[in-house]
């Protein structure tokens, strides 16, 4: 992390980094180390770290209510549903959409398309007789290729700017980071980390099956509601501060499954930490790479993640997944 | 008491009736064999008493009280059910596996670590306790399974009042293996638990079974203990097999012998 302060356009020593936290700390943040440090990147690593360990998170905890290790938060709509919202908002908003007021007006349309897309999901898998996750999968990929069809129809009566927009957005960046952002960010994250970790022992015995672990004495439908709404919550937040990052929430779990075994009470902790950790480095490179300007740090995740997760992959049966 | 007791159950959780006016009583210590042809509702009627399918008339009552109204957790601390099919298809050890059995219990890190050991034991699964499931053998998953069965309802020394719901516990076991989780079986009885088991290997049933109740298009067709039930008149009505009834040498139970048709 501190290394993720110290680089930059402009790079700093970690001596500066280290002046820079305890200026501002100590509210006299008046030359230009404290201000780039304090004002600009400790939020922004700071954001990176919440919002990593919140995806990784909510992907584990999707992986096990789904007895799937490839299911992923978007696969419930969520990331579509907040792409969908976010568009709407750009293409819609018109002269509302300048500065600051702007940026959270996006914010709040993707994480309200993300709530309602959860939502209307979650009501269409569920029955008289109960959730089925299968259909709530299927429902999920319906939900997502409609709202992208939309999305893609609001492009195309999009002009040039707003286009920009839209794909700058979706491609995700920690670049809005700022103090209330990261106070959000941070509430909801927290409650995340503290709360799901708690469903660890019934997603344990969900990997089982749901009959076995409702013979387990898990009250299986009640956990599945609170799980959902907490990973809608928690992704609709992350995609709403910094747009879409994709492959966080699907191959960190993966990965630290691989190397931990597939027990919740530690998968969740270390997905989280390793989350936290991926997205405050990928972020990091975003910023240094091709110095002064930045790529999104979704593309960077994805570049960093991949050749790991097929490595992995490879070597699978090692890990004794079939 | 009654460990379990059905009074003209029917059940038709998807519109068609599966099970039609069941009535049995199971006492502590007592092993019910439930027999039949396939479809007959052997399964359905397992997944009745678990609680997976509700029953559309009748009285179903685990210990004196209904089903429904005991409390998830206190329930799952007497009754486990072993499915025939395990979904299982994540790398847990065998022994991470077996503690999933545990979770109703908030009995402690060390005595859960006994019982598990007492189930390992059990099901001669102790040494294949640092194996990954997925990568077992079909018996070997079995018995893993079947170890974790055991550990869920482990505990106490007196098992009265606890249930076992056992879906063709042998179906892929090597014959040392089935004579073991026989006697396994049998010890656990004999501690006061009760049973209900599907085993497709008739001479096998009637060799654990106290009491046999045969099931065919989802009733009620025989129950009695094994010397009453079988007999060559069921085995040609429900069956559709000509059998003849024999006694085993040492033990005396009946076993039974399908007769070949004629090829003509």
């Amino acid at each position: 992390m501190a290394l993720a302060l110290a680089s930059g356009a402009v790079s700093l020593s970690l001596l500066d980094v280290g002046q820079g936290l305890v200026d501002t700390v100590l509210g006299e943040a008046v030359n230009q180390n404290a201000l780039i440090v304090g004002q600009i990147r400790l939020p922004r690593v700071l954001l990176a770290t919440v919002m990593g360990a919140t995806l990784a998170i909510s992907g584990a905890a999707m992986q096990g209510l789904f007895r799937n290790p490839l299911a992923d938060p978007s696969l419930i709509g969520v990331t579509a549903g907040a792409s969908l919202g976010a568009a709407l908002i750009i293409v819609t908003g018109g002269s509302l959409l300048q500065g600051y007021i702007g940026l959270s007006l996006v914010s709040a349309g993707a994480f309200v398309g993300g709530v309602i897309a959860v939502l209307f999901v979650y009501r269409l898998a569920t029955s008289a007789n109960g959730t089925s996750v299968a259909t709530m999968l299927l429902a999920g990929i319906a939900i997502t290729a409609l709202s992208g069809s939309i999305g893609s129809l609001l492009e195309f009566f999009a002009d040039n700017n707003m286009l920009r927009r839209i794909s700058l957005w979706k491609m995700g960046g920690l670049d809005g980071a700022n103090y209330p952002r990261l106070i959000l960010a941070s509430v909801v994250g927290g409650a995340l980390l503290v709360a799901l970790p708690r469903y660890a022992g019934a997603l344990n015995a969900l990997l089982l099956g749901e009959s076995e672990a409702r013979h387990l004495g898990i009250k299986v439908d009640r956990i599945k509601l609170a799980l959902i709404i907490w990973v809608a919550v928690g992704v609709g937040t992350s995609v709403a501060l910094v747009g879409t990052i994709a492959f966080v929430g699907l191959v960190v779990p993966h990965i630290v499954r691989m190397l931990a075994g597939p027990d919740h009470r530690y998968l969740m902790p270390a997905s989280a930490l390793a989350g936290a950790l991926l997205l405050v480095v990928a972020d990091a490179l975003a910023r240094v790479v091709v110095a002064p300007t930045e790529l999104p740090v979704g593309v960077i995740t994805t570049i960093v993640g991949v050749p790991f997760f097929i490595s992995l992959l490879r070597n699978r049966h090692h890990y004794g997944m079939q | 008491m009654n460990t379990l007791q059905l009074k003209g159950v029917c059940a038709a959780p998807w519109g068609q009736a599966l099970l039609k006016d069941i009535a049995f009583t199971l006492q502590p210590g007592t092993v019910l064999g439930l027999a039949g042809p396939n479809g007959a509702g052997k399964s359905s009627l397992l997944q009745l008493i678990a609680g997976d399918i509700q029953p559309s008339t009748g009285q179903l009552t685990f210990c004196d009280r209904g089903l429904t109204e005991w409390p998830p957790q206190e329930r799952a601390q007497r009754l486990a059910f072993l499915p025939q099919m395990s979904l299982l298809s994540f790398p847990y050890t065998v022994e991470e596996v077996v503690r999933l059995g545990r979770i109703p219990h908030s009995s402690g890190y060390q005595s859960d670590s006994d019982i598990v050991e007492q189930a390992l034991d059990l099901t001669d699964t102790a040494s294949l306790r640092h194996r990954l499931y997925t990568q077992l053998s079909g018996g070997e998953k079995q018995r893993t399974q079947l170890a974790r069965i055991f550990a869920q309802i482990l505990g106490q020394e007196s098992l009265s009042g606890s249930l076992l719901l056992l879906d063709e516990p042998t179906s892929a076991l090597d014959l040392a293996h089935q004579q073991l989780v026989l006697m396994a079986t049998h010890q656990l009885a004999m501690r006061g638990c009760a049973l209900v088991v599907v085993i497709h290997d008739l001479n096998l049933m009637a060799s654990i079974a106290d009491q046999i109740l045969v099931l065919d298009n989802g009733c009620q067709v025989a129950y009695g203990s094994p010397e009453q039930v079988f007999t060559t008149t069921l085995f040609k009505e429900v069956f559709g097999v000509d059998v003849t009834v024999g006694h085993h040498p040492q033990e005396g139970y009946p076993m039974i012998t399908p007769l070949r048709p004629t090829l003509l």
